[in-house]
């Protein structure tokens, strides 16, 4: 069931309304902390490496070889994924399913707590999804679940998600890979 | 013809240096030219590397239209045509915005509400086109005299609101909204007011950049949402669909999309106050316990009252707000800091800038709001009725 968000009476909190924004470029978000980028890549990691059934969403601007720098970041989500013990689930477009959607196997936007209730997600990374669909997902997401959201946005972030990272490019992807793989060390999982 | 196929990494179609907003706005040398509003709208476009302009004739943006067609005969604008009516014209730069072209198109008055549906269908798309609309009176009885009362309908269709006082900021705002309306985390339309005839039909001196250069293209695949794009997937079946079909949208997403699209209006303040230097421009005495809360051509008209009052020792500030969507709500609680009195002087019958200051200020500030003195239909807003209107208020009885 909803929660009452705290944009009027809307189940569907608005971190705007909460005077949150996109972090400023070479910055990320923690909440509602503006942070350095390596301070967010460190925590995403540590939340997905400890949080059960983590699952990344790669969406249509990885899934798709659209350009090579698509195909370049599909390879390291892949190597993202092995490193974080995550899943993988994808939005990989983003009609409503009609009559209903496999929530074991896709995710949606239009639906997206289906999915993680279906399948007990309590961390996951939206990756490659159009800004606007991620967007509406994760002010979903952040009213009927308590799934700890990660956007990695190529281009200025979501201050809806519990942590953000922006302009991230297939480099960026291979410094997270990095301080992933020292994360999980640091850890022991 | 121009093509954006015959564009350079350093130059646009039609021969113009690429260069960035900035330097377009705050660093290129300018010159003194003395131009209409109309003319100079031309000029920004001729600055902004459009793709696309679609026009229909009213009164007094006609002009403006014709003036941007004439654009595209020169080669600036890549395309340009006429639309059915409002609705037509609205609807078809909805079209050519989601295939990716940066769009511009112009309206005023009745036109502004025969193509109503289409502006929140604008914000729901996310599309980042610019209307400048030169405000007209709405009907009945028929007019085309100058009255901004159609702004008011415009408010909630979740699209940003700019308004520009004087010719200079037509030419600078017109600009810089296109530049924050396509940031990949705004990515909403624009509306750019300006009070017709008062600011379309009047001839001021200008300071103009030269007309070599104009802003970098638009990436529509920068966009928050697909463009329409057949050949390159995720394809155009990613966003009709859900844009279109409602029988398959859940409440949960049209309310969360409801929010995002105000969201991507909140998120523009940041840019909005580099570009335009700040949402509210302050003018007058810092100590004045009486303040006029503007926009448009009543500033102007309020900081004559300024001055008038100023040569009765009466202390008074003039505080214009640039921007209505987002609204600067902040910055005009510090700006009312010690007011006693607060006039809101507007060219419309209902009073919707008073509305809006009043909801913004309630319980926060203890400054009386006067909600006047307002003019419509094209009547004049004399300052010495702005004066009137304060003389009664703190001198009872006897007039100004």
């Amino acid at each position: 069931m909803a929660n009452q968000g705290p944009a009027y009476y809307s189940p569907y909190p608005a971190a705007t309304y909460e005077g949150v924004i996109t972090p400023p470029e070479g910055k990320a978000l923690l909440l509602e902390d503006v942070v350095d980028e390596e301070t967010a890549m460190r925590e995403i990691a540590k939340q997905m490496l400890t949080k059960e059934n983590a699952t990344i969403f790669p969406g249509p601007q990885v899934l798709y070889a659209w350009s090579d720098e698509a195909k370049r970041k599909a390879t390291l989500i892949k190597e993202m994924a092995e490193v974080l013990n995550a899943n993988m689930i994808p939005m990989y477009d983003y009609r409503p399913k009609y009559p209903k959607i496999d929530a074991e196997v896709e995710i949606n936007p239009n639906h997206p707590n289906l999915t993680i209730w279906e399948n007990k997600i309590k961390a996951a990374i939206f990756i490659g999804v159009h800004c606007h669909y991620a967007n509406v997902a994760l002010k979903i997401v952040r009213a009927e679940t308590d799934c700890y959201t990660i956007a990695m946005c190529a281009l200025s972030g979501h201050e809806d998600a519990m942590a953000t990272i922006r302009d991230q490019h297939a480099s960026d992807l291979e410094k997270f890979i990095k301080i992933a793989k020292e994360v999980k060390s640091e850890l022991g999982v | 013809m121009s093509k954006r196929s015959d564009m350079t990494n350093t130059h646009n179609w039609s021969g113009q240096k690429l260069v960035s907003t900035d330097y377009l706005l705050f660093e290129a040398p300018r010159e003194k030219h003395f131009m209409t509003g109309s003319e100079v709208l031309k000029e920004a476009m001729k600055r902004c590397t459009v793709d696309a302009s679609v026009s229909y004739p009213i009164t007094p943006q006609s002009e403006a239209a014709h003036l941007i067609g004439e654009l595209w005969a020169e080669g600036y604008v890549g395309t340009y045509f006429r639309g059915e009516n409002e609705f037509g014209v609205m609807s078809e730069v909805a079209g050519c915005a989601m295939a990716g072209a940066r769009t511009v198109t112009t309206t005023s008055g009745p036109g502004t509400l025969r193509a109503m549906e289409n502006f929140p269908q604008w914000s729901g798309t996310r599309i980042p086109c610019q209307l400048v609309l030169m405000a007209r009176g709405i009907n009945s009885p028929l007019t085309i005299q100058p009255d901004n009362l159609e702004v008011s309908f415009m408010l909630e269709t979740g699209c940003m609101i700019w308004y520009a006082e004087n010719v200079q900021e037509l030419f600078d705002m017109s600009i810089a909204a296109f530049t924050v309306a396509e940031k990949p985390d705004v990515h909403v339309p624009i509306i750019t007011v300006v009070d017709g005839f008062f600011v379309s039909h009047t001839r001021e001196a200008v300071m103009l950049p030269a007309d070599d250069i104009a802003l970098e293209p638009y990436d529509p695949y920068r966009a928050p949402l697909p463009p329409i794009d057949s050949e390159t997937p995720p394809g155009r079946f990613l966003r009709d669909p859900f844009v279109m079909k409602s029988n398959y949208i859940s409440y949960a997403t049209h309310a969360s999309w409801q929010w995002e699209v105000r969201s991507a209006v909140e998120r523009s303040r940041p840019y909005a106050e580099h570009y335009l230097k700040g949402l509210i421009h302050i003018t007058g005495e810092e100590d004045a316990e009486i303040a006029f809360v503007t926009c448009g051509t009543a500033s102007n008209q309020a900081k004559e009252a300024h001055r008038e009052l100023m040569k009765l020792g009466i202390k008074t500030k003039v505080i214009k707000l640039r921007t209505i969507r987002p609204f600067p709500a902040k910055e005009l609680l510090a700006a009312v800091e010690g007011i006693k009195h607060i006039f809101v002087p507007e060219f419309n019958v209902v009073g919707w800038l008073e509305k809006e200051v009043r909801k913004e200020l309630y319980n926060k500030c203890e400054a009386d709001i006067v909600g006047g003195p307002r003019v419509a239909g094209g009547m004049s807003m004399p300052a010495e009725a702005i004066i009137a209107e304060v003389m009664e208020k703190i001198n009872p009885g006897k007039g100004a």
